[in-house]
Order: structure tokens, then sequence, then C-alpha cells
């Protein structure tokens, strides 16, 4: 045996992507049934208000519109469930954002829909929006959410705080910002609702989460679980986008199905999908370090406050995450956070990959250049001084298992950038272009953590056929990651199975128990451990199988992929399909379901010290930038950046989220500026709010490093987000080793960095 | 106000009956039931929705369809993904979006190879700049576009290869 694993480690080509070259796969606005109608929704036009009358008379006279629906059509209950439960389906007295659904029209085409919702009339009362975070915790301001406008807050503190500053040689602080981010994923948000016969309904549609979003139907139409089903399409992207918000689309299109008995289409407009869906949050954060002149931190305390928008949703959870890596990925004895999600008028905040954390990095990786600059010690013997290591501890006190390889991603980066050279180099006084370097660093909790533990659990389903192919369904969804490939690698290499024989089945919450989100970069290790349990049982079976036809009684099994051997003689073989028609004639059960729970964590809320997750991820990335001064334009010419993920299923599959998420990380840096005025997002276009195109990409140089937890699937932790973490603020760093102007807000467009060197 | 309206679609000869100012895309996707035509923003600024137009003197260029009215392809042909794959052969384009992993979520993908294609039509030996260029108004939110270049930059050698030996 040359090697111990067959498929699983191997870059093979993803199961998914014929059917999307060729065009024939099928988004949810591909999809068509008899007689269906379609829908669109009637939205505020102010951010906060009373709803006096909703005036109908005039649209529904139009030709070719069936009804319009309000709250008050809804038989269940008005709002989806999502931790806190404040967000309405439709909004039933009061509207609290620009954007937020009133009503809904349902008529025999889409354009006939959208007209009809134009001559929707509401008349409101106007009230004072608070659009400020600042303002919203003020006693005087106006409440939209309990009676101080705080979505939620968490406090962490560890040793002594005041002593910690108390033993400082030198302390930093500052203050910073951060903007929305849109995600942008290329496939608005859409569903179709099917009636069924037995009065129940199906689902379709572009998501994340099919069990939130059987969840919030089974809530709007008050039916029994078992009379809904749920099918994720073919998903044009998420990114977070459509984690939570899909159920807000889902329950409006099952309620039009409902109550007109027929098919419905809903699919957004990129307008509608700009104002109505969520974003990432703006971030706040106040953060002081104090360290010794020898460069260890020993105190840092933070205040990081997040703009919710007008209903909670996933703020809380995204406020947890940001608080608990507050601080960094620094050994930090004495630490103090305080952390705030505020209730605005304004469009409400969701998950967005990364989640909580790039706010927070932002903030932490500044000052930690600042501080350094002040110690005289460079940024990277600061970062190695302090950085988590095996057996240190978090902020939560939490302890780091020896899953980590953080200081091997920490060097590789630096070695593959020539950071330290290009850092250090000085720039010509003359010369209008600058180049700089730039480092941060991270580490990134697997999972959903002690903040999601009650969900953190996933089933599978995995059938060899007669003819030897195979058939998983799992509860988590592809959405372009590869999380399906990366299934099948692993079903196949426990099977012995060849990969091109395993199919991941289109997910359906009437094939595997709920399975929670697909989010926290936790498909590889909560689907991929439950897939790996089932296959577990299938290939106990065949091995059996085997040793009979080995005239065995006992002994190991092998596989090389295709066909199986004993140790005792590998030069005989027996081919996979000959032991699987084997098991048929003799009528073995080669099916079985698989299921994974989370390993246990914990978090005290009165402290916030606790075991926050069971694993973490940890990265550093290196930006080389180019900045005119003249213009304020910023090139980025390079990008390295690591990742310690456990173990690379598929390594092509990882680069390439690396490469999305740098990329992501980019526009959130440079060119990503969402607008608002009164609460109002003006600039709701690809023209207007600028992602990344060809000609903004750098060279990028991804790192893997594979430092395997014992829990993961062949050693995997996880990969989706972490990507997006790093890069923004290593440009930023970059940036200021360039020009010398320190960036305090995000996105750095060219008129801040103007307005940074007019202030100089 | 309907009006008849004659064009080839992958080579086939279609007549639709509709508005002169629908949209390419709206009568793809809607009335063709072409729906490998993507509709990412109707307003001209993700790619999602190319198409490749000739001309009447064979001039051909990718275009966005929701920005085309269909009173302006009378008479001439369009070519979707669709009109691609003769028979059931990958194009060495959509080959090598495969190949190099260049296709994550796929909704731009459709646009991207018919961008591709529409460039090497017109300019076989594109330089990086050049490849860019022709792809920067088709937008990828999964890939970073690093395996995009890759898959296009295969996708020349391929497609040379293929003409050499044709000639041959
Ligand atoms: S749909 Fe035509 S450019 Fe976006
Ligand atoms: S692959 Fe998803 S947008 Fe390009």
């Amino acid at each position: 045996m040359k090697k111990n694993l067959n498929v699983v480690g191997e870059s093979v080509l993803r199961n998914d992507v014929v059917e999307k070259v060729l065009g024939t796969a099928k988004y949810i606005d591909d999809y068509k049934f008899d007689g269906m109608l379609y829908g669109f929704t009637v939205r505020s036009t102010i951010s906060h208000g009373k709803i006096i009358s909703i005036n109908i008379s005039k649209a529904k006279k139009i030709n070719g519109v069936v009804n319009i629906f309000t709250a008050k059509d809804i038989p269940g209950k008005n709002f989806f469930p999502m931790i806190l439960n404040d967000y309405p389906f439709l909004a039933e007295n009061k509207v609290l954002f620009y954007g937020q659904p009133i009503a809904l029209v349902v008529a025999t085409n889409q354009e006939i829909a959208k007209e009809a919702a134009k001559n929707v009339f509401i008349e409101y009362e106007e009230l004072e929006p608070v659009l400020d975070i600042h303002y919203a915790m003020k006693k005087n301001s106006p409440k939209i959410f309990g009676s101080d406008n705080i979505l939620r807050k968490y406090i962490i503190k560890k040793g002594n705080i005041d002593q910690g500053f108390k033993e400082a040689d030198v302390i930093v602080e500052d203050v910073f910002e951060t903007n929305y981010q849109v995600h942008s994923y290329l496939e608005p948000n859409g569903m179709i609702a099917v009636p069924q016969p037995d009065g129940g309904i199906t689902v379709y549609g572009t998501m994340q989460c099919p069990f939130y979003v059987h969840d919030a139907i089974a809530n709007i139409l008050n039916i029994y679980h078992n009379k809904i089903r749920v099918v994720q399409t073919t998903t044009g992207g998420g990114f977070g986008g459509k984690e939570d918000v899909p159920s807000l689309v889902a329950g409006h299109v099952a309620l039009l199905a409902y109550l007109t008995k027929k098919p419905v289409k809903l699919v957004y407009t990129r307008e509608e999908d700009f104002h109505g869906m969520s974003k990432r949050h703006p971030g706040y954060i106040e953060i002081k370090y104090g360290a010794k002149k020898n460069g260890k931190i020993v105190a840092a305390k933070v205040r990081y406050i997040l703009d919710g928008g007008a209903f909670a949703t996933l703020s809380p959870i995204v406020l947890w995450r940001g608080t608990v890596h507050a601080v960094g990925p620094y050994d930090i004895p004495n630490v103090l956070i305080e952390s705030f999600a505020v209730a605005t008028n304004k469009v409400p905040c969701g998950a967005f990959r990364g989640f909580g954390q790039p706010q927070a990095t932002f903030a932490n990786e500044s000052l930690i250049d600042i501080l350094a600059e002040k110690l005289k010690i460079s940024p990277l013997k600061l970062r190695q001084i302090n950085m988590l290591k095996p057996y240190s501890r978090t902020a939560t006190n939490d302890k780091i298992s020896n899953s980590c390889g953080f200081k091997k991603v920490l060097s590789e980066v630096i070695k593959k950038s020539k950071y330290e050279k290009i850092l250090s180099k000085k720039n010509e006084n003359l010369s209008t272009i600058k180049t700089g370097a730039g480092l941060a660093i991270a580490f990134y909790g697997v999972g959903l953590g002690a903040g999601g533990k009650y969900i953190d659990r996933a089933g599978a389903y995995l059938q060899i056929q007669k003819d030897g192919t195979v058939i998983i369904s799992i509860g988590n969804t592809e959405l372009g990651q590869g999380v399906f490939t990366v299934i099948s690698q692993i079903a196949s290499e426990i099977l012995g199975a060849p990969y091109e024989f395993v199919k991941v089945l289109q997910p359906d919450t009437t094939r595997v128990p709920d399975s929670g989100p697909t989010v926290a970069s936790r498909s590889t290790l909560m689907s991929g451990n439950a897939v790996l349990d089932a296959a577990k049982q299938v290939r106990e079976r065949i091995d059996t199988m085997v040793l009979k036809l080995f005239n065995k009684s006992k002994g190991k099994v092998y596989s090389n992929g295709k066909e199986y051997f004993i140790s005792t003689n590998p030069e005989k073989k027996i081919h996979y399909l000959e032991v699987i028609k084997k098991c048929f004639v003799q009528r073995i059960n080669l099916s079985a379901t698989g299921w994974y729970t989370g390993e246990d964590v914990s978090f005290d809320s009165e402290t916030g010290q606790g075991k926050a997750y069971y694993s973490y991820t940890f990265s550093a990335t290196v930006a080389i930038v180019k900045v005119n001064i003249l213009t304020g334009v910023v090139e980025v010419k390079k990008i390295v950046s690591g990742h310690d993920i456990g173990k690379a299923i598929n390594p092509k599959l990882c680069e390439a989220q690396i490469e999305g998420g740098v990329i992501q990380s980019l526009g959130y840096a440079l060119t990503e500026n969402l607008v608002l005025k009164n609460g109002i997002i003006l600039n709701p276009s690809f023209a207007g709010y600028l992602i990344p195109t060809s000609m903004d990409i750098p060279e990028i140089i991804p790192v893997i490093v594979e430092s395997k937890y014992s829990k993961g699937p062949f050693g995997a932790k996880g990969l989706g987000e972490s990507p997006m973490i790093t890069p923004s603020t290593a440009i930023a760093n970059a940036i200021y080793n360039a020009t010398g102007f320190r960036t305090k807000k995000l996105p750095v467009t060219p008129e801040i960095l103007l307005e940074l060197k007019n202030k100089k | 106000m309907k009006k008849k309206i004659t064009f080839y679609l992958n080579n086939e000869k279609v007549v639709v009956k509709c508005h002169p100012l629908k949209t390419l895309l709206k009568v793809l996707r809607e009335d063709l039931n072409h729906t490998e035509v993507k509709n990412g923003c109707e307003q001209g600024e993700c790619g999602a929705c190319t198409v490749i137009i000739e001309d009447e003197d064979k001039k051909s260029f990718a275009t966005n369809s929701c920005l085309v009215a269909i009173g302006q392809v009378e008479g001439k042909k369009i070519v979707t993904i669709k009109g691609l794959n003769k028979e059931k052969e990958l194009h060495p384009i959509q080959k090598s979006f495969i190949d190099e992993g260049a296709v994550q979520c796929g909704f731009c993908t459709p646009g991207l190879i018919l961008v591709t294609k529409s460039l090497l039509d017109n300019n076989p030996n594109p330089t990086d700049e050049e490849i860019k260029y022709a792809i920067s108004g088709n937008l990828c939110r999964c890939t970073g576009y690093i395996k995009i270049f890759a898959a296009i930059k295969k996708a020349i050698k391929l497609v040379k290869k293929i003409r050499n030996s044709k000639k041959i």
C-alpha cells in the first residue's frame, strides 16, 4: 500500500458542475408549474411609522391580479422563528424599516404583480426614525425594541482588567468602524410553493437552511410539519445571505399558494433583494491594549457594537461570535469585552461569511500594528509573542487543543509573501505610487459553538443501489462551495466505492432529520461525520461479505478504491461491484442512516467564560498593495492567505474557497460601499454598489495547513468563513505601511484615503 | 402592440409575437423557456444574461440580453450556452471550466463561458489584459476569478489545438 487514502485529500473534479456548464442546472427561477401564479411584495416606503390604512382597491382592479393579502390573512403566527422571534412576515400596524414587507400581491404574471404592488396605497403616520446606534442607545431616543433598543448584549470578563492595565508599560486605544456589506450572490432570493392534495405544501427555493424554512412555513400556515416539504434547488451563492431571510420569502410564497390553492412563484428583483434582504452588520469598535515593554499584552478591553437594523433575526449570535473573538487570536490574561447589538430603523442585518468577526478583526488587527509601532517591535514579532498556541487560553478561557497549526500558517505566509522585506523597504519620496505590505491574523471557532449548541447536529442517509452506485442525502446544502463533492469523497473513501459512483441528492426535509443550518463552516464537519457514520455501518456489512468470499472468519479488509483485499493476501482482490452483487443476492441491507452531534460546549453568560467552540481554525494573510497618493486608488498586487483547516478533503476546492473569500474581503476593504440616507439604501444595484470584477484581482497564493482535529472527518475542521476574515485588515495595514495613512474605517475608498492624506 | 419577430436561436429559426421593446432576456426565458440564460439583475450590470449575437455581416459579440430589445434582433443569430455543445460533447471552454475548478455556484457560468467564446472567436490569442477586460462585465461572487482566468487560458490552448488538428 502506497498511501492510506484513495480519494480523500485528492483534488477530484466536482460532481455537480456538468449541468452548470451545460446550462441545464435549474435554479429557482428556471422552474415552472402548471397554472402557476406570481407574487410580488408591497414594501414600506418609510423608515419608521404607523400604518393608518392599506388601500388595495385600485390594485385589485388591475387585469390579472388574483388577490392581495395582508397580515390579517395569515392563518398562523405572524413571525418567522429565529432567536427572538420578532420579525413579522407582514407588518401589522407599524413599519420599522424602508423595504419592510406589508402586503403580498398575487397575479397571473410578474409584471402585473409588480404593477399592482405599486398601486397598493399605504397611509402612514411617520415617526422619527432611529438611524444611528449611538442615538439608539441614548435614553431620550425613540424605542423600537424593548425599553433600550438593545437586541442583545454580552460581557466577557477574564482576570482583572484594572490590574492588567496598571501592569502595562504601554497602552494604545482607538475606535474603528466598518460599513455594511451586501452578499451580492448572483442569484437573487426566490421561492416557489406548490399546494398538495392533502392540504400540505411543498416549497422549492434558493436557500442555505431548509429546516429553518420548514419551521417558518409551519408557523405562518399553522399546519403540521409532516405536511410540509422543503426542497433546495440549485443555489446561486449564499454567503450567509440565504440563511435567515429565505424563511421570510418562503413564508410569503407559502401563504400565497395556500390561500389561492395554486402554485406561486416569488422571485426578487435585484433592487428588492438589496432593499429587503439581510446585510453584514456595520460595526463600531472601541479597543484598548496594554502591553509590557517586551511586547507581552497583559490587558485588552473592547466595546463592540453592531448595528442590527429593525429586527433581531440572527444579530444575537452574530454578536456572540464577534464578541468571543473580539480581542483577537491572542493569549491575554486580563480581558473585558462588552458588546451590544442595537436596533435601528434600517434593513435588518444577519449572517454574512465571517459572522461578526471581520468587523472585530479590523479593530484588533489594526490596533496590534499601532501597538507594534509604539513598542518598536515588528508587527510580526508582536503577533508571535502573543498569539494562541496549543494549551493557551482564549478570552473565554477556552483551552486551545493541539489541533493548532497557527505558527506554521504564519511562518508559511510570511515566507511566501516576503512580508518582512517589503515592510521594511522605504518608498521613494518623490514617487506618487507607494508600495506596502500588511499582515493580519485570526482564529475562528468552527461550527455553531455554545451560541447554537442545541441545533448542532446532523443526519445523513446512504444507500448503495443494485448497480453499485450510491445515493446520499444530507441536511446541509450545496451553495457552490462544493460540499456535495466533499461528502461524496468521504463516502467513497469509507465504502471503498469509486468516487464517480457516488451522488448526493437534492436536499429535502423529508429525507433526513433536521440537521441545522448550512453556516459557520460546519458542513464538512457535521454532515461529513454523519455520512461517515452511515458509511461505516454499510462498510462493516461489506467487509463481512468480503471475508466470506475469501473464506475467512476474521481479518481486516482493505480497499484500493475499486477492489477489496485482505492484509494476509494483498495480491488477491475482489472488485467492489462483485461484492455488491453478492450482498444483494444474500439480502444484505446496504443502506444506513448516520448521525452526528457536536462535542459539548458551554458558555456562562454572566462572566462570558467557557468552552465556546469545540475547535478552532487559524489563519494569516499578507497583502501587498500599491497606492497612488494623488488619486487615492489602491491596487492590491498580491495576497498570501494561509489557513489551518485540519485536513483538506479536496485541496482544489479549498483553494477556491480561499480565493473567493479573499476577493470578497478585498471588496469589503476597498470598493463595497453601501450608502444610506434616512435609512434608505441609495445605491441598490451593482452599478452603485461595486463588488470586485476581473480587473481588481491580485495574484493570490492560498496556503493550506493541516493540523488534524481528532473529531473531524479525516481530521477536517472547516474553511468557508476563515478566508473572509483577515484579508481586508491586511490590506488596511498594507496601506498604512505604504503611505503612513491609518484608516479607521472600512471600506477605504479613494475619497477616504485622500481625506486622510489631507489631514496629515 | 405585438409584432412578429424572426431570429435564429442556436441555429434554429424562431418566430415570436410580442412587444418589440420586451427584452431579449425575457423572451428567451419566459416565452421560449431558454432558462439557461440567467437573470442576475436585469440592469445590465452582472453579465449573467450574456448571449452571443451575430450580425448580418457575420460580426459576433457577447452582450447582456437584458439590455437588448427583442425588436433589435430581427434576422440575427443568437447563441446561448445550449448552442455550444453539438451532440453530447462538451465544448472545450466548458471542459476547461470544469477541469480548472472555475465553477462554484454556477450562476455566472453560462455568461462567462459565452463571453470567453466570443473573445476567442474574435481574438484567438488574447493577452492577459485582454482576457481580464473581456470578462470584466461578468460578475462572479464565488470564485475570485482566479480559476476562471486559469480556465480561459486552458481553453485558449485547447481551442488552438483543435483548430490546428482540423487544418491538417
Ligand atoms: S441580468 Fe443582464 S446584466 Fe444582469
Ligand atoms: S460561480 Fe457563483 S457567481 Fe460565479
